[in-house]
């Protein structure tokens, strides 16, 4: 089953034309992992996919639903799609639970102490229940992080979409949020992410997708694409980067 | 300096300064009211509204103060059908020309929020309102809080300026003295004091307020 569908997706900021035809499709269950150099749109079609980036052209279906239909209220399916930010995108003023708790609470207007009991559950499975008090400037780069895939568990979602999650890391700390990456898969996650960790994306990934200069160039398992890539760009790219 | 005046006339300073207070007060709580819409007019994206605010704020902060209370004082009364004690179009006048500035305060204020949290909470499904009620103007409070304390301040200063309407603040009142003792200096030199005493307090108050903001952060 396809949960989120994209037709010839397009994006233009201004002058600058960033995507260039997506057309591509993420099933059930699956682990998608966008890679490919900077500046090649991999970021900006994560973005597109929940509207964060409002496309310039084509369509996204989500669960069956044309989302960039203009008279769709694009709320609902974010409520169905979690998004982790590069830099946390934490509530400063808020705890840790109330962070997690807010969008239950006055988004799904689910009573409090039913939130703050999922809190504690979800707090638990990315490795932070003691810091259900904290507040986010107390937290480490990765304890931040993994506080952010817990406040979008929290709506439980259908689709998880990373945006360069362990990039703004020190990189003593990328291996704990990588490894709630790694349980969420495990436990059949759909989720689709923009990484440049490619141990991490060789492990885990269903399929790659090496994105260059706003177009789809190579996709395939990870066996695939790392071990023979078919285009020179795929070779090129892999030849650079360290993993 | 012989300051035996201030006895025969201290009331005059008395009421003066109650006066000045009044107009600072109630000019900051107008402009606040008229700043917030005047910001939430220009953050938004109907462009008629966006244009009415800009040109009031660019308005209102390029032209000198004086000028506007002349246009309040002598103006509006035309066109009110009733008649309002002239300390009331002192506020008005006060409170137009502030709006502006507080309009730019709050704005700054909202602006300087990192677009990451909005992103945040439209990512967890929040419409543009309520990620603006729950998440960004929050943190934009903290941003706004201490200037608008300054703003108090340069009001409280700038309501000297009705004074050449004959509103009977401060001002208005030293300058009574003067002309009744003949003293040119003094009488200034006390409502500068007065003027200072007032602003330096405020300043005082200010910096344990945002000392404690800060310790929450």
């Amino acid at each position: 089953m396809r949960v989120i569908k994209t037709i010839n997706l397009n994006k233009h900021f201004g002058q600058l034309h960033v995507l260039k035809g997506i057309d591509t499709h993420i099933k059930k269950g699956e682990v998608v992992v966008v890679i490919g150099p900077s500046g090649s749109g991999k970021s900006t079609f994560l973005r597109c996919l929940n509207l964060l980036e409002q496309p310039t052209g084509g369509e996204i279906i989500f669960e069956g639903v044309s989302i960039t239909d203009p008279k769709n209220d694009v709320n609902l399916q974010r409520q169905k799609m979690g998004m982790v930010f590069q830099q946390f995108n934490l509530f400063p003023h808020m705890n840790v639970t109330d962070n997690v708790t807010l969008g239950p609470i006055k988004v799904k207007k689910i009573p409090k102490d039913e939130a703050e009991a999922l809190a504690k559950k979800l707090l638990e499975r990315v490795g932070l229940p003691d810091k259900a008090e904290a507040y986010p400037k107390q937290l480490s780069g990765g304890q931040k992080q993994r506080v952010a895939i817990a406040r979008a568990l929290a709506m439980e979602p259908d689709v998880m979409l990373f945006d360069e999650p362990t990039s703004a890391l020190d990189p003593e700390m990328v291996g704990e949020v990588l490894d709630v990456m790694k349980d969420l898969a495990s436990k059949g996650m759909t989720m689709v992410i923009v990484s440049h960790e490619m141990g991490f994306a060789k492990e885990v990934a269903d399929r790659i997708l090496f994105m260059d200069d706003g177009i789809i160039e190579e996709e395939g398992t990870p066996k695939e694409i790392f071990d023979n890539p078919k285009s020179p760009r795929t070779k090129d790219f892999l030849g650079k980067v360290l993993y | 300096m012989d300051l035996e005046f201030l006895i025969k006339y201290k009331m005059f300073y008395i009421s003066g300064v109650q006066n000045t207070l009044l107009l600072a007060i109630f000019a900051v709580f107008f402009g606040v009211i008229l700043g917030v819409v005047l910001a939430l007019m220009k953050l938004s994206k109907k462009k008629i509204l966006k244009a009415i605010a800009t040109a009031y704020i660019e308005f209102l902060r390029g032209t000198p103060v004086i000028v506007q209370i002349y246009i309040v004082y002598y103006g509006l009364p035309n066109v009110v059908p009733f008649e309002l004690p002239d300390m009331v179009w002192g506020i008005v006048a006060l409170s137009l020309n502030s709006g502006a500035y507080v309009a730019e305060i709050i704005r700054a204020g909202i602006q300087a929020v990192d677009k990451g949290q909005m992103e945040a909470a439209r990512s967890i499904g929040m419409p543009h309102n309520m990620g603006m009620r729950y998440i960004v103007i929050p943190q934009a409070f903290k941003n706004i809080l201490p200037a608008l304390g300054n703003e108090f301040i340069v009001v409280v200063k700038e309501s000297a300026i009705v004074s050449v309407v004959g509103i009977t603040e401060l001002m208005y009142r030293a300058d009574t003295i003067r002309g009744i003792t003949y003293k040119a200096f003094a009488p200034l030199m006390v409502a500068a004091v007065i003027y200072f005493i007032i602003t330096y307090t405020l300043s005082r108050l200010l910096g344990i307020v945002e000392r404690r903001m800060s310790a929450g952060d």
